[in-house]
C-alpha cells in the first residue's frame, strides 16, 4: 500500500514539486542562510523538534522546539545577531534527506515523510544526528510553502547536544 | 581514558590543589582525580536522584545514576522510596532499561532471578542447582541509604553517612521558599531536556551561582524576552541581589528579590502583559488575588539554589549534573508544573522553558559553548590556577551567619570548593 504511494507519488508533478521544496531547504539549513529560509514558511507555520517520539500534542509536552512565526523568527535574530557565542561558534553541517514518502495529501497541501542524516563538524568533533522529519508543504499563492516541519530525532529522549545550528 | 602523564600527580594530595579563593586547573582535567571524586564525593555523600512526582504511585520506578553506578529508584506499597543497584546479584546483569515506568518488582532478563520493589529476591528458577544453604535473603539488590526532604529524593551509597535533614541544614529554608512556586498547588515535574557538553563536572557546579555571567553570555536571550522579563532580571546593579554561602557545599544566587517568596507581594509589582491571556482566562474561574499569585509564579522563584553536589534549584526547573568522565559531563534540565494547577498555566511554564533550556534553547547552547571553553582553555597550563576570588573584597556575614556578597560574584563557588576540600582531604 504505501509502495503504491510512493510510485503514484513519484510520477506526481505536486509531490516533486515538495520534495523539491525539501531539498532546497535543506540546502538553506545547511548555508546558514536562515533569512531566506524563513520566507519558505506560511504565516502558521509551525517547526517543532519534539521529544517524546510519538507525541503529536506538541503544545501539551516539552519540546526542544516549538515554534510558531514569532519565535522562529527570534530564533532567526538570535543565530544571527552575532550575540549568541554559540551561533557563532556552529559546527559545519551536510545534510541529506530522502527516503520519502507521502503520507497525505489534501485539495491544497502534501505531506512527506523523509529520513534526513546530519553531520556536523566543530573543531576537532564530528557529530552524526538522524531523525524521521515530518514536512507538510501547502500551496499558496506565492507557490509550495512549509506550514508543519516535525523533526523526531533518534535519540531525542537522550543527550542531544547543544549545537548552536538548526534541524 | 587517558592516564595522568605525570607520575607524581597521583601522589598529590588533590585537597592542597584548592585554596580559598583559587583552585588548580588540574581540577578540570585530571583523571585521577576524577576517580577519586566519584569515590570520595559522589559514593560518600547524599546525591539527589528524583522528585518524588517522577515516582507518584506504588510501583512507579525510574532509572537513574549515581556517579558512574546504575540505580533503580521507586516506590514500593507502603509508600517507601527505594534507590536500589540496578545489577543482578546473579551475573551482574541490569534488571531494568526502561528509564521509567510502573512494575510490581524487577526480572532479570538473563536466567529471570526476580526481585521485590525493595530488593528482596523473590524467586530463583531451578534453585535446586544450588546448595540447600543457599538463602535467598542473603542476595536482595544492594539497596542504598535514601532519605528526602520536600519532594526532593536523595539517595547514598554510603550507610554512615549523616541525616539528609543535616546535609542539607541552611538550604532547607531555601527548598521550601523554591516550592512555593507552586502556588498552592504541589510541584511536578514536566519533562526535561537532556544534553552533554565535552567539560568537568565542576564547571557546571560554577555556574548555578555564577549572577556574573549572565548578561554576557545571554544576551541573545535577553534581546528576545519583553522588557519586563529583561527588567526583572535587572540584578547586576541591584544591592539587594545577593549570594550566600550556606555550609556543605550549598549556595543561593538571589536574581530577583521581590519573588525570593512568593508568598509574599506588596502588590507594586505590574503583571507582565505577556502574560494578558493567562490572566483573563484564569479570572473567569478565579478570585484575582489567587490569579496574581499563580502569574507571579510563572517564571518560578527569583533565585538559584545549588545543592551540593549534582543538583541545582534554579528558577522554574532542577538542573541535575552527572559525572561522565573528567572532561564530560551530563545535564538535565527538569521543567516544573503545578500539580493539579491550571493547564493553561503549565502549558505557558512549557513554553518559557523552551524559551531559555535545552540544545535548542536561546541559553543553554550559549551556557555550554563557554564551559566546553572553559574546559578546552583549562588543558593550557594546568597548574595556572582558575580563580573564585570575586567578591572577596566585600564579602560579610549575613545575620544568620553566612558568608554573602553581591549575586556577581563567587561565594557559592568558594562555598562549593570548600565543600569538595573537605571530602577530597584524605582524613575524611
Ligand atoms: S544475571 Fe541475572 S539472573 Fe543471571
Ligand atoms: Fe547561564
Amino acid at each position: 500500500m504505501s509502495t503504491d504511494l510512493l510510485t503514484i507519488a513519484l510520477s506526481d508533478t505536486r509531490v516533486l514539486q515538495a520534495i523539491e521544496l525539501v531539498w532546497h531547504e535543506a540546502a538553506l539549513l545547511d548555508a546558514k542562510d536562515y533569512q531566506t529560509w524563513d520566507a519558505l514558511w506560511t504565516d502558521e507555520g509551525r517547526y517543532v523538534i519534539p521529544i517524546d517520539p510519538d507525541t503529536d500534542d506538541f503544545d501539551g509536552s516539552l519540546n526542544m522546539v516549538n515554534d510558531d512565526t514569532r519565535m522562529r523568527r527570534m530564533r532567526i535574530e538570535r543565530l544571527t545577531s552575532g550575540y549568541s557565542m554559540s551561533a557563532l561558534a556552529a559546527a559545519r553541517t551536510v545534510r541529506t534527506v530522502s527516503r520519502f514518502t507521502v503520507e497525505d495529501r489534501t485539495e491544497d497541501s502534501i505531506t512527506l515523510k523523509s529520513a534526513q542524516i546530519l553531520v556536523g563538524f566543530k573543531r576537532d568533533d564530528q557529530q552524526t544526528l538522524a531523525a524521521d522529519v515530518t514536512h507538510r508543504i501547502r500551496d499558496t499563492e506565492a507557490g509550495p510553502r512549509l506550514d508543519l516541519k516535525v523533526i523526531r530525532l533518534v535519540n531525542s529522549q537522550a543527550a542531544v547536544n547543544a549545537s548552536g545550528y538548526l534541524l | 581514558m587517558t592516564t595522568s602523564l605525570d607520575p607524581t600527580l597521583s601522589e598529590t594530595n588533590f585537597a592542597d590543589l584548592a585554596t580559598d579563593d583559587r583552585v588548580d586547573g588540574s581540577l578540570y582535567t585530571d583523571p585521577d582525580m576524577f576517580e577519586a571524586e566519584l569515590e570520595r564525593i559522589f559514593y560518600r555523600t547524599w546525591v539527589w536522584v528524583a522528585h518524588e512526582s517522577e515516582i507518584p504511585e506504588a510501583g512507579s520506578f525510574k532509572m537513574a545514576t549515581i556517579g558512574r553506578q546504575p540505580v533503580i529508584v521507586n516506590r514500593d506499597r507502603k509508600g517507601n522510596f527505594n534507590v536500589l543497584l540496578n545489577r543482578c546479584r546473579h551475573r551482574g546483569a541490569s534488571v531494568c532499561e526502561v528509564p521509567k515506568g510502573k512494575a510490581n518488582g524487577f526480572t532479570c532478563p538473563y536466567h529471570s532471578w526476580s526481585y521485590a520493589l525493595d530488593g528482596r529476591l523473590r524467586g530463583i528458577p531451578y534453585p535446586d542447582g544450588y546448595d540447600e544453604d543457599l538463602d535467598k535473603k542473603d542476595l536482595p539488590l544492594q539497596s542504598l541509604r535514601v532519605e528526602s526532604y520536600a519532594g526532593m529524593i536523595f539517595a547514598s551509597f554510603n550507610p554512615d553517612i549523616e541525616p539528609l535533614d543535616e546535609f542539607l541544614g541552611d538550604a532547607k529554608v531555601w527548598i521550601d521558599l523554591f516550592m512555593k512556586q507552586g502556588a498552592g498547588y504541589p510541584i511536578k515535574t514536566q519533562g526535561e531536556h537532556c544534553f552533554r557538553f565535552r567539560g568537568n563536572w565542576k564547571i557546571q557546579l560554577e555556574n548555578t551561582t555564577d549572577g556574573y555571567h549572565f548578561p554576557i553570555v545571554h544576551r541573545s536571550w535577553m534581546s528576545s524576552v519583553d522588557a519586563e522579563t529583561a527588567d526583572m532580571l535587572s540584578f547586576m546593579t541591584d544591592d539587594n541581589a545577593v549570594t550566600h554561602a550556606l555550609g556543605n557545599g550549598h549556595s543561593v544566587a538571589i536574581m530577583v528579590p521581590e519573588h525570593v517568596d512568593l508568598d509574599h507581594d506588596d502588590g507594586t509589582e505590574k503583571i507582565q502583559a505577556r502574560f494578558d491571556h493567562i490572566v483573563e482566562e484564569l479570572s473567569k474561574t478565579m478570585p484575582a488575588d489567587q490569579v496574581r499569585r499563580i502569574v507571579r509564579s510563572m517564571h518560578g522563584a527569583g533565585f538559584n539554589l545549588n545543592i551540593f553536589p549534582n543538583v541545582a534549584m534554579s528558577m522554574s526547573f532542577f538542573r541535575v549534573l552527572r559525572p561522565i568522565a573528567v572532561d564530560e559531563t551530563e545535564i538535565r534540565h527538569i521543567a516544573l508544573g503545578m500539580d493539579g494547577g491550571p493547564e493553561i498555566v503549565n502549558r505557558e511554564r512549557l513554553r518559557i522553558h523552551e524559551h531559555f533550556q535545552g540544545p535548542f534553547g536561546f541559553g543553554s547552547p550559549d551556557d555550554s559553548e563557554a564551559w566546553d571553553r572553559v574546559q578546552r582553555g583549562s588543558r593550557g597550563a594546568p597548574g595556572m590556577p582558575i580563580m573564585v576570588n570575586r567578591g572577596l573584597n566585600r564579602e560579610a556575614l549575613d545575620s544568620d551567619g553566612h558568608r554573602t556578597s553581591h549575586v556577581t560574584d563567587e561565594t557559592g563557588m568558594r562555598e562549593a570548593y570548600a565543600m569538595w576540600k573537605r571530602m577530597m582531604t584524605d582524613e575524611h
